[in-house]
């Protein structure tokens, strides 16, 4: 069996992240559009150990430790965002929320 | 052997990854989704590991898995979505949106192809310099030379949560 080499991460991280790009845009609920994110997230997180790993630096780590910070704040803003939303407009489809379209 | 159990633990959570991921994009249920996708963040949790990286292993599953999933499936729970879940799933624009992400697919994975030789240098696993933990290593790292983004960080999540309770009163 082949060795793991940080290829194998950067190939399974490019299909997370292209699987969450997926979801952002053609998903019409918002709650999974805001997991899509997440999975982006951490396709990046995967590319940066990875690196860490790598170039036995710990660099990388501390950045992704700032990037798991960035996805809380993201999620606790999205969820509330999307709660008033709801209260407003009782939909969670993001291609019903229109009215700045003309 | 060691490097055997290393690649079919890799290759394990990499399909915990990917097959919670698609499983997280594709299906009605956003319950289902938040499962899934409780299983693809732990797969990354396994990866962590797997790269010696402990810290942001219990990192990630005590705040991606216990904390960020937790809040969405109390959201998913205050949000009825009963009658989204019998709607159409996907926007009009998902063919035009399917085309963008195969031709970004497309650039990342020519990128890869040609700099496939230049990531060999991965193969000489021996991790941090011994002596030194890993959590120990973060912790001198983000409390010397980056605790100036560490403090700005904090700063963040004030705004965060300041954001999120205004964004939760009744009348907005």
């Amino acid at each position: 069996m082949h060795p793991i080499t940080t290829f194998h991460y950067l190939v399974l991280s490019a299909a997370l992240l292209l699987i969450g790009t997926v979801g952002v845009l053609t998903r019409r609920n918002v709650v999974i559009i805001l997991m899509s994110i997440e999975l982006i997230l951490n396709a990046v997180n995967i590319n940066l150990i990875a690196f860490s790993h790598a170039l036995h630096n710990v660099n990388g780590q501390i950045f992704a430790i700032f990037v798991i910070t960035d996805a809380v704040a993201e999620a606790a803003v999205g969820l509330g965002i999307l709660i008033a939303l709801f209260r407003n407009k009782e939909t969670v489809q993001a291609d019903e929320m229109d009215i700045l379209k003309w | 052997m060691l490097t055997d159990i290393n690649a079919i633990l890799f290759y394990v959570f990499a399909a915990l990854v990917l097959g919670g991921g698609v499983l997280t994009v594709t299906r009605r249920n956003a319950v289902h989704s938040a499962i899934s996708l409780i299983v693809s963040l732990l797969g990354v949790a396994g990866l962590f590991l797997l790269q010696q990286a402990e810290f942001l292993f219990a990192v990630q599953i005590m705040l991606y898995v216990g904390g960020i999933m937790l809040l969405f499936l109390f959201v998913i729970m205050l949000v009825n979505l009963d009658q989204a879940a019998n709607e159409r799933q996907f926007n009009k624009q998902w063919l035009v949106a399917l085309a963008a992400v195969a031709a970004v697919g497309a650039g990342v994975g020519y990128f890869l192809y040609r700099g496939k030789d230049a990531f060999h240098f991965a193969e000489a696993v021996t991790g941090l310099p011994p002596g030194l933990g890993n959590t120990e290593a973060l912790a001198d790292s983000l409390f010397s030379e980056y605790l100036l983004p560490f403090e700005i960080a904090s700063v963040l999540l004030l705004v965060a949560v300041v954001g999120s309770v205004v964004m939760a009163k009744k009348r907005i």
